[in-house]
């Protein structure tokens, strides 16, 4: 039996000073950024935010979802669907219906799923997302494989979501109030069960947790928290497809999760972050003695991710903080 | 020095060190005079061998110019697109307002060229499709600084019907993959089948993009139709045609296709190829001086051989090269550039086209048969064919 | 459906369904017995394919571009072994899927590199050429019908090797009980790459097997990887009879599914899958 992955729930001071003072330069980005720029990091926060939800199903209460893209794709999809040919729809009635559709997706496929374990949990998740995904590009009523665009962005009301900087703004208050919410839940009974379960069911259950509801209850807040990322991605793109719901997405998911460090969160982050990031940087890359790098950007990837879980065990933020503790004596060693 | 302070200093370096890399590239924005022209193309996966040849062949069709547009400089741009829909708008996005280049010569997906569309169809980028057969780019969709120089999906299936009425065949069963361009092929078969006077006797699906035809082979075989019509690309389509013949229903049920089912993949094919007839505006063999000459100048330049792909790519450099000259390279002249564009006639290896109001090219179709490895035009299936627009606001 | 097609479709069903099973052989192996997850498995089909490409253009003759290839899958599965998997084997799953995930990219690329990206066919052995004649419309490809041989006898060979014979005792030993098997003398390590790399060469050669009825082109390993998955999740991991009998009936699932309810096919083998894992969570055949 292999060992549980290694996680980090808890950071070390210096860390967490460092993750501050990274979220203060986050929200002081806008202020010196090209238009581009702020677009990117919207839509790093936007992953980012997905990736968190999909920490608390992974990192947290250790299943591993390979079908969680539906729940966000399913958000974009009923914006595009609420939003009429020629004008905008509410933000204030389109999110909070979109985020219910994916916690309704989540709570129906979850009541079904968390009943298998380990690889068959994987799988099954999997087959559902392949379900859903295969539903909408089959049908030209729901877009289509080519999919369908969102024409306008919603109306906010007292802001103006077709400002860039306010679409910033707002993701990255969407952010940190996720951030938050999943902090507190992590120390919460609720999430410490979900963490008990992860390191082991059978004695949770002994000690007589319902560990059904309390995995459907993750299942769920995680589908909800998907949701928001995705009524997000389509607001900010203004284009949903049915990739948005596949296989790839949700693998790619995963990976962000890993590679950032699973279990609290701010190593999703982190991972969404780098994954995009890495991403554009290596398909920048120049031609070296002949061989052109940035067109040949996949042999990159691969060397860095295979690099990663080589070296890293717990993540680029395992690491990070591992970094911090060296130069800081022995003050703030991880907690696996 | 205080822990403190290292730590300081360690996340002012690395916070330092993220913003600069975001602030990534260098690019002189600064007032330079060079045109800025971005490929979003798939250079890997499974379409990279149409993405590096519709590269290639713009590049040449500007170096045969003289390596300008209008007289100025070429800034290049490329990006590859992976053929992913979901990272379409990211990734043309990138090239437009990072990059911030005048002309996007992409894509090949069809998914992805909707993410350009979102992105384009509102600014001022020049968008060139060198491929992508999406019915909406060139009719509800179309814009004015949008051009096709490529088909539209229902095209080759258009210029498809009569003639296989007219070889005798009237009862035919359609066959392709349950996805967008599946479904606006079989429109375009549909339309010009029934016109002339066939009968469809049914239309079978598979999943995209699954390989596995044996099953609805043997329910062609049943029906026993006079031919079989379809759409397939790529890999799929070199698999379809070797099961088809393996399946026997070669010389029993006669097979013609969307000309993509012959392109690139005869040799993969092999034999099981031999008989193949289809429609499409380009051919290999089209034994026209303009045609040997660019194969020639095309597999000197790059040691492969050119194919429909190649030449969309190089029509999308001819008719650039028409804008910018007739604007003498100011793009900023939007309304006479448009025009010049509109009515430019091209002088393609296809043979001599011209644009449609909504922006789709107006060409010829060929008749091609497969013979000893090659796709032997056998006649014209539709001359001058136009793409219905339907829905475009243009014009 | 008359009785004539209906039979025919369940040839169909049944070679598809052999066909699977050999695709998924080396990932049963990999991952069924060893616990290992490796998204690479289609990678390695792929390689085969190329393989047989690359030397079936050389050498003209399929059965020497077999044994060629097999013998590069299992040196190349041996050497990835040493050099990287074994790495691996007391790290967590995710561990597993992040670094073949990074493999694949790899894989992709240097598949690029070597050769590019054209579509190639590979030809059909001429003593296999020609079919057997089933209806007045319809023959059905000696090739084919040799697959399914060569299929079965893989499952029986699979099956006899893990189930019959001492390296197969100590394969199920190992998988079962690492250390205890290094306790009572079994070199572990050395079993562990004979495994891996059986595994690689299983899939190599499915590939190459497949070939020219597939033909070779880019990312032709993809959609491969996920029925693979799905048919040893089905059956139950660890089981190879379990795997068997998964992959006919995903190839019935599928087969049928085409002709009957084509608005459904895409959705149905997941269907299956999620019904069969609601029913039995373990799978079929809970090892």
């Amino acid at each position: 039996m292999s060992a549980s992955h290694a996680t980090t729930t808890h950071l070390s001071p210096a860390l967490m000073r460092a993750l501050a003072i990274a979220t203060v330069g986050l929200a002081l980005l806008p202020l010196g950024a090209e238009d581009y720029t702020i677009d990117a990091v919207t839509r790093m926060m936007i992953l980012a935010l997905f990736a968190m939800s999909l920490d608390l199903l992974q990192g947290v209460t250790g299943l591993v979802s390979l079908g969680h893209a539906a729940y966000f794709g399913l958000a974009g999809y009923v914006l595009a669907f609420l939003t009429p040919e020629s004008e905008a729809v509410s933000l204030w009635t389109s999110l909070p219906l979109a985020m219910l559709a994916s916690a309704a997706l989540a709570l129906l496929v979850g009541a079904l799923v968390v009943r298998t374990s380990g690889i068959y949990f994987i799988m099954s998740t999997m087959a559902f997302g392949q379900m859903v995904f295969y539903l909408f590009f089959d049908n030209k009523a729901l877009g289509g494989s080519d999919g369908l665009f969102v024409n306008f962005r919603p109306q906010a009301g007292w802001f103006d979501l077709d400002n860039r900087l306010h679409f910033f703004y707002f993701t990255l208050v969407c952010l940190l109030l996720v951030y938050g919410f999943l902090r507190r839940l992590l120390h919460s009974p609720l999430g410490r069960a979900l963490q008990g379960i992860r390191v082991n069911e059978h004695r949770m259950r002994a000690v007589g947790f319902n560990t059904y509801t309390h995995k459907l209850s993750a299942f769920t807040l995680s589908g909800a928290l998907a949701g928001l990322a995705g009524y997000l991605w389509g607001a900010q793109t203004g284009f949903i497809n049915p990739e948005l719901m596949g296989f790839h997405w949700s693998a790619h998911l995963i990976m962000m999760v890993i590679l950032g460090g699973m279990g609290n969160f701010a190593g999703a982050i982190i991972g969404a972050f780098a994954f995009e990031y890495t991403l554009h940087l290596f398909k920048d890359l120049p031609v070296i003695a002949g061989f052109d790098l940035g067109q040949h950007w996949q042999l990159v990837m691969g060397l860095f991710i295979v690099a990663v879980v080589v070296w890293l065990p717990q993540g680029l933020l395992g690491g990070l903080q591992r970094l911090m503790s060296r130069g800081d004596g022995q003050r703030g060693a991880p907690h696996a | 020095m205080t822990s403190r302070r290292q730590i300081l200093k360690q996340t002012a370096a690395v916070v330092g060190t993220a913003s600069t890399g975001l602030l990534l590239p260098e690019i002189v924005r600064a007032q330079s005079n060079k045109v800025r022209v971005g490929f979003m193309l798939p250079y890997t996966g499974t379409f990279a061998q149409l993405g590096i040849g519709i590269d290639n062949a713009f590049r040449m069709a500007i170096d045969e110019q003289g390596g300008k547009l209008g007289g100025r400089e070429i800034e290049w741009f490329k990006l590859d697109d992976e053929s992913n829909p979901a990272k379409g708008v990211e990734n043309a996005q990138r090239l437009v307002q990072r990059d911030k280049i005048d002309i996007l010569v992409g894509t090949v997906h069809s998914g992805v060229q909707m993410g350009i569309h979102k992105v384009v169809r509102n600014t001022n980028v020049i968008n060139l499709i060198p491929n992508a057969g999406v019915h909406a780019a060139t009719r509800a969709l179309c814009a004015p600084n949008v051009f096709r120089t490529s088909f539209s999906n229902s095209q080759p299936t258009l210029a498809l019907g009569k003639a296989m009425v007219a070889r005798g065949h009237k009862k035919a069963v359609w066959i392709t993959w349950n996805y967008a361009a599946g479904a606006e092929a079989f429109e375009g078969f549909k339309q010009s089948y029934e016109a002339a006077g066939g009968t469809i006797v049914k239309s079978l699906g598979l999943p995209f993009p699954q390989v596995e035809f044996q099953a609805l082979l043997t329910e062609i075989a049943a029906i026993k139709p006079d031919a079989v019509a379809c759409f397939f690309a790529g890999g799929g389509a070199a698999k379809f045609m070797r099961d088809y013949a393996a399946a026997g229903l070669k010389g029993k049920i006669a097979l013609y296709g969307s000309g993509f089912l012959t392109e690139g993949v005869i040799e993969a094919a092999g034999p099981a190829a031999e008989g193949v007839i289809s429609t499409l505006h380009y051919s290999d063999s089209l034994d026209t001086p303009r045609n040997k000459s660019f194969r020639l100048a095309y597999a000197k330049a790059f040691k492969m051989q050119p194919d429909v792909y190649t030449v969309q790519g190089y029509d999308a450099g001819l008719l650039m090269i028409a804008g910018a000259n007739a604007v003498k390279g100011d793009l900023s002249n939007r309304k006479a550039l448009y025009a010049a564009m509109q009515s430019a006639k091209i002088d393609s290896p296809r043979g001599a086209w011209t644009m449609s109001k909504s922006h789709n090219p107006i060409q010829d179709f060929y008749l091609r048969e497969v013979v000893k490895g090659e796709n032997k035009v056998i006649g014209v299936a539709a001359k001058a064919l136009a793409d219905p627009g339907t829905g475009c606001r243009m014009g | 459906m008359g009785l004539a097609e209906f039979l025919i479709q369940a040839l169909n069903s049944f070679q598809y369904g052999l066909l699977l099973f050999m695709l998924a052989a080396g990932l049963t192996l990999i991952f069924g017995i060893m616990g290992v997850v490796n998204l690479a498995h289609g990678s390695f089909y792929m390689l085969g394919a190329y393989l047989a490409y690359g030397f079936t253009t050389l050498t003209d003759n399929l059965g020497m571009a077999l044994v060629l290839g097999a013998g590069v899958g299992f040196a190349f599965g041996w050497l990835l072994e040493r050099g990287l998997f074994r790495f691996f084997y007391t790290r967590d799953h995710l561990d597993q899927v992040l670094l073949t995930f990074g493999l694949i990219y790899l894989f992709e690329e240097l598949r690029a590199i070597v050769w590019g990206n054209d579509v190639h066919g590979v030809p059909i052995p001429a003593w296999l050429k020609g079919s057997v004649p089933l209806t007045d419309t319809l023959s059905y490809p000696y090739y084919r019908l040799f697959v399914g041989a060569v299929c079965l006898a893989l499952a029986v060979g699979l099956w006899a090797l893990i189930h019959r014979t001492r390296l197969g005792m100590h394969i199920r030993a190992g998988a079962f009980n690492r250390t205890m098997a290094q306790a009572l003398g079994i070199d572990i390590e050395r079993l562990y790459a004979i495994v891996f790399a059986m595994g690689v060469a299983l899939a190599a050669v499915a590939g190459m097997v497949a070939a020219p009825l597939s033909s070779v082109y880019p990312n032709m390993g993809g959609s491969v990887l996920i029925m693979c998955f799905v048919v040893v999740v089905i059956g139950g991991i660890g089981s190879i009879r379990g795997a068997f009998i998964a992959a006919l009936l995903v190839g019935t699932v599928d087969t049928f599914g085409k002709v009957l309810l084509p608005q459904l096919a895409s959705m149905l083998v997941y269907v299956l899958m999620a019904l069969v894992l609601l029913w039995r969570p373990q799978g079929l055949f809970k090892n």
